[in-house]
């Protein structure tokens, strides 16, 4: 295990600091892909060691927040199925859907269990050949490797009572549809770490030319935060394109190969509905003909779906980077971790979340 | 004692049902905003006295002359083993440090025992004795119990309540409710290793995380402390459920202060630190059985660290920050790179049922 001292040191930080402002002429808004980005740069202050001239806004990389209402909805009627195993992350279970989240249907008598490893379902499946075991498989490119493998182990083996209720989402496409967006306002991007951890950052490529955005590949430490910022900076100063890497301790050009052969031999991209923002066009994952066996959506086919977004959370609009968190008139007032309006104030990586949670008033702290 | 049914009226005042939830859900037993929001609008309003309402882990009260510290807790920690301990030293240290929490000498404990049908026996008896040997080791004696079985399916292996008592014999004022504006936090060594190891236990994680947990007995080390500094020490609790967090929340709101912290101070094992990371877990919500915080004097708050260092419980004790006059109830961290950010209380299960 690395540990991570190293990446915290506060000289080193304000280093960098010191460099930015040095570097930075005029405003520039960056945005930084991932919600865990979004989380550390809150919880350790950074917006507010940067220059005025830069701002963040923070993306739709938070994949509890992008699921779709709609399968949040369905995900809540397959698990109130009777004597129906229903296994999730366990941020899942608080995302609001229009009227309760998962945790109440637990409440209610459902057996939801909540795990850290999309393996533990395929345990569970066997421990119980009588019941019906569905694993709601949420996430990016990250987690889909681990879903992938879920799906090819159960094949093999022939576990009949395991299905899956897919939502995975793409990271690319979400790019180029802000980009393509009018109302835009993003000049460069923090690309997600942990996403290029295994699809490497050889894709990124075309869209910075297509786009002219410089992407620099960033971790999740202050270190690497601040030094993605950096490149960032740089790069819109000298108007430059380019993606870079700077988090190359975890991070090569073509990404885990054997992880993307696992994900291609099991899923196809599709077109994907984003929670707030709409549908993208191939920006998700369905499982292939081969493995239709292991769809959720096929095998509970019979359930009538009635959905209806709360009118009042502007979590899409935050989601793309329009607005700040601070800037809805429900923020932490009616929208608040423990009663969310949206799925943006539930998630470990939803920035309103964030917000609430590290930045909700500035506390007084001079003497 | 009556049976009859509540007075209608009561039901009506009952400020429950404006909750958001109509069910009890997890998150009402983590020790967090729900908990809190539990305890107040329900328990509270209903058993409403002096003693309870000063919210702390124990109550202190005077009985024909002298002063006794009493508190309940009920442990439902899964698994049952875990790294460093098992639920049943978990039930003796953590009623035992309660009490202690006061500044009292934990003297009586008594035990009840929830069971699930099909618990094999060899493990009732490896936890009673881990008990018994526990209660030795914190010099109370367990003087009653209960036994009550539940079938198969009803109960999850094995639930033991704990009530313990103690002799207050200072006359100083240890609350959650007495933070001084200039006080000095103490923490009395590094940071959520029972949550971690629990956790480590717990059915599909997948990697091992070399810490135990820390579940000790608190009393040896908070004893001399109270004997020698008495009213220099304003407040003390275990960070239990909900870490260090949830206390310094529970001192501010309790006190009508803000708390303010450093980050650096904080002592943690690189090794916890790195796996709070992996899980996206933050280490100041995860729980402790055997760290205490203080909330001392300033003037003695060099004297008592450095008799905290000097006991084997406390040898990386540090001063992790300081009380402060209005933002009352807030609770500031300052982050390793300068910057300030709010230490919130815990919403509601960051890790389920890990004391």
């Amino acid at each position: 295990m690395k540990f991570l001292a190293e990446y915290r040191d506060p000289k080193v930080a304000h280093r960098l600091l010191d460099e930015i402002r040095s570097a930075v002429t005029r405003p520039w808004v960056i945005m930084e892909i991932c919600g865990g980005q979004t989380h550390a740069i809150v919880r350790n202050g950074i917006d507010e060691l940067l220059p005025t001239e830069i701002e963040l806004v923070h993306g739709p990389g938070c994949p509890v927040c992008v699921t779709s209402l709609e399968l949040i909805e369905k995900a809540q009627a397959i698990a109130s199925i009777p004597d129906l195993i229903f296994v999730s992350f366990g941020d899942m279970l608080r995302v609001p859907g229009g009227r309760k989240d998962l945790l109440t249907v637990r409440s209610e008598g459902a057996d939801i269990r909540a795990v850290y490893s999309p393996l533990e379902a395929l345990k569970i499946a066997k421990e119980h050949p009588d019941r019906q075991v569905v694993f709601f498989a949420v996430g990016f490119e990250t987690t889909a490797p681990n879903t992938a493998m879920l799906v090819a182990q159960a094949a093999r083996e022939g576990v009949g009572n395991l299905s899956l209720l897919v939502s995975h989402v793409l990271v690319p496409p979400a790019m180029t549809a802000l980009l393509d967006s009018p109302r835009n306002r993003v000049q460069a991007y923090l690309a997600a770490g942990h996403v290029c951890t295994v699809m490497g950052w050889q894709q990124y490529e075309p869209i910075a030319r297509k786009y002219s955005v410089p992407i620099i590949v960033t971790g999740f430490e202050p270190l690497d935060l601040l030094s993605g910022i950096l490149s960032a900076v740089r790069q819109l100063e000298a108007g430059d394109a380019n993606v870079e890497n700077r988090y190359a301790r975890m991070v090569s050009r073509e990404g885990n190969r054997t992880a993307q052969q696992q994900v291609g031999e099991v899923f196809e991209i599709c077109d994907r509905a984003w929670r707030g923002i709409g549908v993208i066009p191939r920006s998700g994952l369905r499982l292939r003909e081969k493995y239709q066996a292991f769809d959720a959506e096929r095998r509970f086919a019979a359930i009538d779906l009635q959905v209806a977004e709360s009118p009042d959370c502007i979590s899409g609009v935050i989601l793309q980077g329009l607005k700040k968190p601070a800037e809805c008139p429900h923020f932490g007032k009616r929208c608040t971790p423990s009663i969310p309006l949206g799925a943006t104030m539930v998630s470990s990586e939803g920035a309103c979340a964030a917000y609430y949670l590290y930045h909700r008033s500035q506390p007084r702290v001079k003497d | 004692m009556s049976d009859s049914p509540p007075e209608p009226i009561d039901l009506a005042d009952c400020p429950l049902p404006i909750a958001p939830h109509d069910t009890i859900q997890m998150g009402h037993g983590a020790g967090g905003r729900m908990t809190q929001s539990l305890i107040s609008r329900l328990f509270r309003w209903a058993f409403d006295n002096e003693a309870l309402n000063k919210l702390d882990d124990m109550a202190v009260v005077p009985l024909d002359g002298s002063k006794l510290s009493v508190s309940t807790d009920s442990f439902v920690v899964d698994p049952i083993f875990f790294p460093g301990g098992d639920i049943g030293e978990l039930a003796v240290y953590g009623t035992v440090n309660d009490v202690a929490m006061a500044g009292a000498r934990p003297v009586y404990l008594t035990a009840a025992f929830i069971i699930e049908e099909g618990l094999p026996l060899t493990d009732l008896t490896r936890v009673v004795i881990s008990m018994r040997d526990a209660a030795r080791r914190c010099d109370v004696t367990i003087i009653t119990g209960d036994t009550k079985v539940v079938p198969k399916g009803k109960g999850d292996k094995l639930f033991i309540t704990t009530t313990g008592i103690g002799v207050v014999t200072h006359p100083h004022t240890i609350s959650g409710s007495n933070l001084q504006p200039g006080d000095k936090i103490i923490l009395s060594g590094s940071i959520a290793e029972h949550g971690m190891a629990v956790l480590s236990k717990r059915e599909g994680m997948r990697f091992e995380i070399p810490v135990e947990s820390d579940a000790a007995n608190l009393h040896p080390l908070v004893c001399p402390l109270v004997r020698t500094f008495g009213a220099g020490i304003h407040a003390m609790r275990d960070a239990t459920r909900g870490g260090v967090a949830a206390v310094l929340n529970e001192f501010a709101a309790g006190s009508k202060v803000g708390i303010r912290i450093q980050e650096q101070a904080i002592p943690i094992l690189p090794a916890v630190a790195s796996a709070c990371g992996m899980l996206g877990l933050d280490p100041l919500y995860v729980a402790n059985e055997g760290k205490m915080l203080l909330s001392v004097a300033a003037d003695r708050a060099d004297q008592i660290l450095t008799m905290m260092r000097a006991h084997p419980l406390g040898k990386n004790a540090a001063i992790i920050g300081d009380v402060v006059a209005g933002s009352a109830g807030l609770v500031s961290m300052q982050t390793l790179l300068g910057s300030w950010r709010i230490v919130d209380v815990p919403l509601s299960e960051q890790l389920p049922r890990i004391c």
